[in-house]
């Protein structure tokens, strides 16, 4: 005799029930964790922001943000002004930290819509620091970053992150081994904008040399290398008319 | 062993040795190449699936007599990538540091063919107790040859342990330990088809010790 489990009805419904469950758990979960989520996404962006200008926790070689507890203080404390860049205006917006790079790049890929560019300054010790967040393609998913520069484009401090790149391989560029290289490097040229590059067969492996707008390479990760200096290249042009006026101020 | 009887200790025991569901079964091979660069890459993973397979063989076992045998591998399927996810989300809200290291590994857990491969044929025959253990037995087995795999690539091939150097510093005018006698660390290690060989060679040490396992 056929087995009850094997009747077509009995398959239909037990796929419609399995579905109903299985979504509405899931809905739910997502919906009640949603807020902590969301609360963990912001601190994690004034943390990364607050790393590429220097205020970190860091310990030996390891890379360590401020605590948690901690962050919304030194965040007010260190970030002076928060700007939006839209066709050239400038405008002060304390929530630009918020603006999503990702929907932004989208977006400006339509006609008709200019991008707007979160700019942060932070002033430390003194010094003041020009703080911008990029984003770009690695080998599986999107990498992202978050630079600070001084007002002549050089680069002070640098924050790189990654959605899923390789471990031991691309995932490596959240290392400070390979962060801390940015530090000093030029992101101009003789008056241009050259970007940085990150170069395979690099002369220069202890990275003396700030003005060669390159930095040595991670073994085995070409690609997300290669995405890397796409990503400085081509977001971080974008703010060259803002450090632009500035001198001429 | 007194808490669990002698049938039941074999399935967590065989999997470990002669029925290692990498070495001898064969399975999850593509998730041994991709994430064993790194020891702690490697013991993340483990820890992951040593939970989703324990717990996704208990939750088939229960529904063993009520899954429609025509769309078993979907069911299978779903009660994987939701365990996934419902994992994912708990810990970005209450872990985030640790969701971050994880995120890369979810979509290689849900693919990962051991866990189909159990539910398949373990779980959907077998009761919820012992279905639970042979889960957690083919997830340490599956855990132990990627912790010797990951050991060797993250130790060959950087010259770190868990990221802490152990064979000295290898920067060219500060070397100190091994590296100042002319040793390097060879870069290949970190490459895949290195985990290939690594696995490779644990299969031909196992092979030549017990001569049962050798097939004609």
């Amino acid at each position: 005799m056929e087995k009850r489990t094997d009747k077509n009805s009995y398959t239909i419904l037990f796929a419609i029930g399995m579905v109903l469950i299985v979504g509405s758990l899931l809905a739910f979960a997502a919906s009640g964790l949603k807020g902590r989520i969301d609360e963990n996404k912001r601190i994690e962006k004034q943390q990364n922001i607050l790393y590429a200008m220097g205020v970190n926790e860091n310990e030996g070689n390891s890379a360590i943000f401020v605590s948690t507890d901690k962050v919304a203080d030194e965040f007010s404390k260190y970030i002076t002004k928060q700007l939006v860049i839209q066709d050239g205006n400038v405008t002060q917006d304390d929530e630009a930290y918020l603006i999503d790079v990702k929907k932004e790049k989208a977006l400006a890929k339509k006609e008709g819509y200019s991008r707007r560019l979160p700019l942060f300054i932070g002033e430390k010790e003194g010094k003041t620091f020009y703080i911008a967040p990029i984003r770009g393609k690695g080998l599986w998913d999107a990498i992202w970053a978050y630079v600070a520069m001084d007002e002549n484009m050089v680069i002070q401090g640098a924050y790189f992150d990654h959605k899923a790149e390789t471990p031991g391989l691309g995932a490596n560029i959240k290392q400070r081994f390979f962060m801390d290289d940015f530090i000093g490097e030029h992101l101009m040229s003789n008056g241009s904008f050259k970007g940085i590059r990150v170069a395979k067969g690099n002369a220069d492996p202890k990275n003396r040399d700030k003005t060669d707008n390159e930095v040595d390479a991670i073994a085995g990760s070409t690609i997300t290398g290669d995405g890397v200096s796409s990503m400085i290249k081509s977001d971080l042009k974008l703010y060259m008319p803002y450090f632009k006026n500035l001198k001429n101020k | 062993m007194g808490l669990l009887s002698k049938k039941d200790a074999a399935l967590i025991k065989d999997p470990l040795t002669d029925n290692n569901p990498i070495t001898i079964q064969v399975l999850g091979i593509c998730s041994a190449l991709a994430i064993t660069a790194e020891l702690e890459a490697s013991i993340v993973m483990s820890v992951a699936v040593l939970f989703v397979m324990g717990s996704g063989n208990l939750i088939i076992s229960l529904m063993r007599n009520i899954i429609p045998s025509k769309i078993r591998i979907i069911v299978q399927l779903i009660v994987v990538a939701t365990l996934v996810i419902i994992v994912d989300l708990v810990l970005k809200a209450f872990a985030y540091e640790l969701s971050k290291t994880l995120s890369v590994f979810v979509g290689l857990i849900i693919t990962n063919c051991i866990i189909m491969g159990r539910f398949e044929a373990f779980a959907l025959a077998n009761g919820p107790w012992r279905s639970f253990l042979d889960g957690i037995g083919n997830a340490a087995g599956y855990a132990l040859i990627l912790i010797i795999v990951g050991f060797f690539r993250e130790l060959l091939g950087a010259g770190t342990l868990l990221g802490i150097p152990v064979l000295g510093n290898p920067i060219p005018g500060e070397l100190s330990g091994v590296y100042k006698y002319g040793y390097e660390n060879n870069g290949f290690m970190l490459l895949a088809p290195m985990a290939l060989i690594t696995v490779g060679i644990i299969i031909w040490i196992q092979r030549s010790r017990n001569k049962e396992l050798i097939e004609d």
